[in-house]
């Protein structure tokens, strides 16, 4: 039980949280824009890349400079709104989806030409885990990312029901033509999902980086568990996207375990099949996810 | 009395094709103004082109003395213009308190809490609903959200797309009602309607718009009383 908690819990819950903030921003956009924003993964690569370069030339903890991370996921996210997804957004929003696709290649192809192919890590040497209780040996980074998810969700929900700006979004992401027959700036809320999304994508991306590796594509390999997360939680709902992204983080580790033998349940290699099974079962039957978001 | 609303050889349309075509309307202050005309005579699109939803291609629009032909629906909100569309007019999954709040923000009022109740007075059905999302009203309860997140930004104007349309009779009689609270709070109403004989009743003014022209304007009871529009409109019997 314990090395259950140990080993397959609490870095369910970990990978769990990376999805969950990856999959907010995916779920915003498409509430918002309606468009599948394929270029979220590498969205996060930026971000984490933003903090790697950062901490370069400033030695200290990482997590302490997710601020430059943040902000140059931002800068990429609206740069690209404005050059290549506003133009279209009159347009049927296939032409949109390409063109994320298009976006993703530049932001990969952007990550190897400055930081090259290479794995690099944040920081070097071995890190002990914390110790509690005398039985949980829980990573420092995992205990970390798990709080600051759990902090973040908690503050994107007060946003998202007591904010005007996150009523103004809810209700674009509801009824766009009415939301400009109330008047409301819909060109303003976009900016903002993106910042929201942009900031949320870059701290996933850091906390992926820092449990593993950085690498140009990081975020792209956790596109379809994010995909799945936010279909899991109901499209264009971000608690339900919080929500989706832990279910199946937790879902892919524990899939692991020795459940019936001493083998593991699925081989670790499969895991990320995990988040492909639910994902389809979803869309077979329950398309509207576990909180009642928009159908695709 | 001087027009608060007054348009003058309005040409609209979509796509290059007018619907409208050089439409004069006047309302004055105070006033519930109709309008009418059989399907597709252009009346939805008369009252998007004033509110800037449909581009317009011809004419003026002058709102309380001044002109308003060239600005977007965002800067008509805080001169005092609201409208309730015909349908999706609500926020589904907000409550229904969110969307009366995601009212007051284009035109945020003074004092929000004192708009609130006067609105909630005007619904009182709605007070023990405020928790509630707007998705999970029924058509008339959805259709006073509307109108209340349409009067939280205090309009002088209220613009309304057939507020009865799909409606049950009983709460059609409700809605009209509601309409002539409004109007004694100070709101100017224009709408346009399906339901013509209950809804000439109450205006002061009816206007009938015919293949995206104006036929015939008048007080409510003279439209009500004339032949011509008897018969066209209002299904021939006598009012």
């Amino acid at each position: 039980m314990i090395d259950f908690i140990n080993l397959y819990l609490v870095p369910g819950l970990t990978i769990g949280s990376v999805y969950a903030l990856g999959a907010v921003g995916i779920s915003m956009i498409f509430g918002i824009l309606r468009f599948a924003h394929f270029a979220h993964g590498d969205l996060m690569t930026i971000g984490g890349y933003g903090v790697l370069t950062a901490v370069w030339f400033i030695p200290i903890h990482p997590l302490l400079l997710l601020p430059f991370g943040i902000a140059l996921a931002i800068v990429s996210a609206l740069a690209v709104d404005q050059f290549f997804y506003k133009p279209l957004r009159r347009l049927p929003t296939i032409y949109t989806v390409i063109a994320s696709f298009g976006v993703a290649l530049i932001f990969r192809s952007l990550a190897q030409l400055f930081w090259s192919s290479g794995n690099q890590v944040f920081t070097s040497g071995v890190r002990m885990p914390v110790v509690l209780f005398d039985t949980f040996r829980i990573s420092e980074l995992h205990m970390q990312v798990i709080v600051l998810t759990l902090i973040i969700a908690i503050a994107l929900h007060f946003f998202l029901t007591r904010s005007k700006l996150g009523r103004a979004m809810r209700a674009v992401s509801d009824e766009p033509e009415l939301a400009a027959v109330a008047g409301l700036d819909t060109e303003r809320v976009i900016r903002w999902t993106w910042v929201i999304g942009a900031s949320m994508a870059a701290t996933a991306g850091v906390f992926a980086g820092m449990d593993t590796s950085m690498h140009p594509n990081l975020g792209w390999n956790l596109l379809l568990a994010m995909f799945a997360a936010a279909v899991l939680g109901g499209i264009g709902k971000p608690m339900g996207a919080i929500a989706g992204g832990l279910i199946i983080g937790i879902a892919e580790e524990t899939a692991t375990f020795t459940w019936l033998s001493d083998e593991p349940l699925i081989s670790p290699s499969y895991k990320s099949a995990v988040a492909f099974f639910i994902m389809v079962a979803l869309l077979l039957f329950r398309p509207q996810g576990l909180f009642k978001g928009r159908l695709l | 009395m001087s027009a608060l609303l007054s348009v003058k050889g309005l040409t609209a349309g979509y796509g290059g094709v007018p619907i409208i075509e050089g439409v004069n309307l006047d309302v004055a202050e105070h006033e519930i103004s109709v309008i009418i005309g059989p399907n597709g005579a252009g009346k939805s699109t008369l009252l998007k082109t004033i509110f800037a939803l449909t581009a317009r291609s011809e004419g003026e629009i002058t709102f309380a003395g001044k002109e308003i032909s060239g600005l977007k629906t965002a800067q008509l909100v805080p001169l005092g213009i609201s409208m309730v569309p015909q349908s999706r007019n609500v926020f589904p999954t907000l409550t229904v308190d969110e969307n009366l709040d995601v009212g007051t923000y284009a035109a945020p009022p003074k004092d929000k809490e004192k708009v609130r109740e006067n609105v909630l007075s005007l619904f009182p059905d709605l007070k023990g609903k405020l928790g509630q999302a707007a998705g999970e009203l029924s058509g008339g309860q959805r259709q006073m959200v509307a109108m209340g997140r349409a009067l939280m930004s205090e309009p002088k104007l209220l613009l309304l797309d057939e507020p009865t349309a799909g409606l049950s009779p009983a709460y059609l009689e409700i809605i009209f009602d509601l309409l002539l609270d409004v109007r004694k709070r100070g709101v100017t109403i224009l709408m346009v309607e399906q339901n013509a004989k209950q809804a000439l009743r109450i205006a002061d003014n009816g206007h009938v718009l015919v293949s995206g022209k104006n036929f015939i304007s008048g007080t409510g009871e003279a439209l009500l009383n004339d032949d011509a529009v008897r018969r066209s409109f209002l299904g021939g019997a006598a009012a």
